[in-house]
């Protein structure tokens, strides 16, 4: 099993709400717009990615207007 | 291994303490003095990585990560690059630039142990433009010398964070920047890149020559060997001190003359506020007074807490580099309702200032975000009988908010 | 058979440039950040990928009539070379250059993943020279300029474009724009 992670490039994204749209159960928007998790992920992640999501983040990844986000594997420990 | 000098309790440039290694060879040392205090340079081939794992030295930086697994990883890569960083950003140290004044050849010979331990190809020493001058002078003095470039640090409070580091070092622009990967892996044009702070190449120098154990034979379990901080703000004497790891706070302002405090700033503006009542606590990276880059303000009974720390967020928030958004508009946010808590707050001010404080913390590309988030909940609790104070519209600091 | 494809050319060029207007607009809309009732964001993001996608075949198609039109007596060198053409060449050199940029716009950003933002921002920006240049090749080489119906399609477009662009550069333009405050 992999998991899968979603990273955000905060340099760059501009806070267009897509992948909130798309992944509502994991984002929500702060009062500026910017994607804010449902629940913080220590490290370098935005957020983790459960296999049910994969797919939307997918979509969030491709449809960011920005090119800010990025989705990493990791082998689950 | 060399002759290890005795602790000496004089050579420090500021002031006599009792575990001084750092400054053993005297003030605005030269490289004579400082062979002659600490024997010749270390030679390579030692096995520098086991000898600081050994040690336990962990980063003086702020970060407190274990120094030898760093070096591990970048060595792990080709042809890494190693910088030495002393930008020291952070506007109440001082350590950084005593240190680069008065041991500078302490700092280059762990820096080029380092070099040797990984194989670099580069080395890099990046320093605030006051250093410039004793780096460069104590580099023309040593016979490998050549081997370091320098380069000027702005006086930024983020130019000394580990990727605006190597963004300066390689494009002149000291911002943050995206990672998604760890600087051993891929920095420095794409090579793995080590960035160690200034202090902890000097100790890194020490260990390459007396080895891990010797370094231990100061400070705690803990907090092996010693440690450079900073003392400043409501005292009779501040300045840069060296103490031996797990010292108490309560020790540490004695050393500099003052009386009871109504709290102290540990580990400087990304820092956390310790109340009087806990100044006992020993300095520790994994204790309740994270020392981070050794930074120690003292707040005078009677002075408002609230109200500094309300100055430091407005000064922190101009500070982002505005790249983030969270950052670049949550912080100014912050700022303006910390300073409502320190001024007259509204009915639910104090919620907001802990949502915001919540809401921007992990959320840029380096760690100003979440540094001044814990300086700000840190207050929260330190002050907590402030906060109720001035909702009445009082101040226990005696009608100064 | 000529007639034919001369009145295709014509009908392409102006679905063309309804569908161009029509994807700057949506292109600005998606630049705010804001949703329309019943488009989500993503959905906003795709619908102008597709319109963009559309005008940029109604320009294929515009185009290539005209290749085979006896009395446009466009070349292949036309396509790319502009103000060649033997046919009113300044203002189907316009629509060279408008042609042009728009396959840069179209492959950039079909392609962004791989060039990156910057390569991609940049020639996307160049959508706001493309588009008044395609409208004056429209209305200056089209032999349809001065009937009503070719003038009401150009003269909504115009306004269309105006607004957006003027919408652009308000201070209000993004969504969050009211609560992102800097210092003062
Ligand atoms: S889609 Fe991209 S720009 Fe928009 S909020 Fe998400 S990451 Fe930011
Ligand atoms: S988090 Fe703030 S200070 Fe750090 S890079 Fe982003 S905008 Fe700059």
């Amino acid at each position: 099993m992999n998991r899968t992670g979603l990273h955000v490039d905060w340099t760059r994204c501009d806070g267009r709400g897509l992948c909130v749209e798309l992944l509502p159960d994991l984002l929500g928007r702060d009062e500026w717009g910017y994607p804010l998790p449902h629940r913080s992920t220590p490290g370098r992640l935005l957020t983790e990615v459960p296999p049910g999501s994969v797919a939307d983040a997918e979509q969030a990844v491709a449809l960011c207007p920005l090119l800010a986000l990025t989705l990493t594997t990791e082998a689950a420990t | 291994m060399n002759a290890r000098p005795a602790a000496v309790a004089t050579g420090s440039p500021t002031r006599p303490d009792t575990a001084g290694r750092l400054f053993v060879a005297g003030a605005g040392a030269g490289h004579e003095a400082h062979l002659a205090a600490y024997g010749p340079a270390p030679s390579s081939g030692t096995d520098l990585i086991r000898e600081l794992e050994l040690s336990g030295l962990t980063g003086r930086g702020g970060a407190a990560f274990p120094v030898w697994r760093k070096l591990a990883a970048t060595a792990a890569g080709r042809r890494p690059v190693v910088i030495g960083n002393g930008a020291e950003g952070e506007p109440r140290s001082r350590k950084d630039a005593t240190l680069v004044q008065h041991a500078p050849h302490l700092v280059v010979d762990g820096l080029l142990a380092a070099a040797d331990a990984v194989r670099a190809s580069r080395v890099y020493l990046y320093v605030r433009s006051g250093s410039g001058t004793p780096i460069r002078r104590a580099l023309a003095e040593r016979p490998d010398g050549g081997r370091v470039r320098v380069v000027v640090a702005p006086h930024t409070f983020v130019s000394g964070e580990a990727g605006a580091v190597v963004n300066a070092v390689g494009q002149g622009v000291a911002l943050p920047t995206d990672r998604l990967h760890r600087l051993s892996e891929t920095g420095l044009d794409g090579r793995p890149t080590l960035v160690h702070n200034v202090e902890t190449l000097a100790h890194l120098g020490l260990v390459a020559r007396y080895g891990g154990s010797w370094f231990r034979g100061a400070g705690t379990l803990e907090d092996p060997g010693t440690r450079l901080v900073t003392v400043s703000g409501d005292l009779p004497a501040g300045g840069v001190l060296e103490i031996p790891g797990g010292t108490r706070v309560a020790d540490v302002l004695a050393a500099c003359g003052t009386g009871p405090v109504a709290a102290v700033l540990v580990g400087g503006y990304h820092g956390a506020w310790l109340p009087a009542a806990e100044v006992d606590a020993r300095l520790s990276p994994s204790g309740r007074a994270v020392p981070g880059a050794g930074v120690l303000i003292a707040l005078g009974p009677g002075r408002c807490g609230l109200h500094l720390t309300a100055q430091i967020v407005r000064y922190l928030a101009g500070q982002s580099a505005g790249q983030c958004g969270p950052c670049r508009f949550g912080l100014p946010a912050l700022a303006g309702a910390v300073g409502e808590l320190a001024g007259r707050p509204a009915v639910g001010t104090e919620g907001r200032v802990r949502r915001l404080a919540t809401t921007v913390a992990g959320r840029g590309a380096c760690h100003h975000p979440d540094g001044t988030s814990r300086l700000v909940l840190s207050a929260l609790d330190a002050f907590a009988d402030d906060v109720a104070a001035h909702a009445t519209g009082r101040c226990v600091a005696g009608g100064r908010p | 058979m000529n007639e034919a494809l001369w009145a295709a050319g014509r009908a392409s060029g102006v679905t063309a440039l309804a569908l161009l207007t029509a994807s700057v607009v949506l292109g600005v809309l998606n630049r705010s950040g804001r949703p329309l009732p019943g488009l989500p964001r993503f959905s906003i993001a795709l619908v102008h990928r597709d319109v963009a996608l559309a005008a940029t075949a109604f320009v294929g198609v515009h185009v290539l009539t005209l290749l085979f039109d006896p009395l446009a007596r466009l070349s292949v060198t036309d396509l790319l070379m502009p103000f060649a053409g033997a046919f009113r060449p300044f203002w189907q050199g316009l629509g060279t250059v408008a042609f042009d940029v728009l396959l840069a716009v179209v492959v950039t950003a079909l392609l962004r993943h791989r060039l990156g933002l910057r390569t991609y921002r940049t020639v996307h920006w160049l959508v706001y020279a493309m588009w008044p240049v395609a409208f004056l090749h429209a209305v200056g080489n089209g032999t349809d300029a001065r009937t009503s119906w070719f003038l009401e399609v150009a003269a909504v477009s115009l306004i269309a474009v105006t607004i957006a662009v003027v919408w652009r550069l308000s201070a209000w333009f993004v969504e969050s724009s009211h609560a992102r405050q800097e210092l003062r």
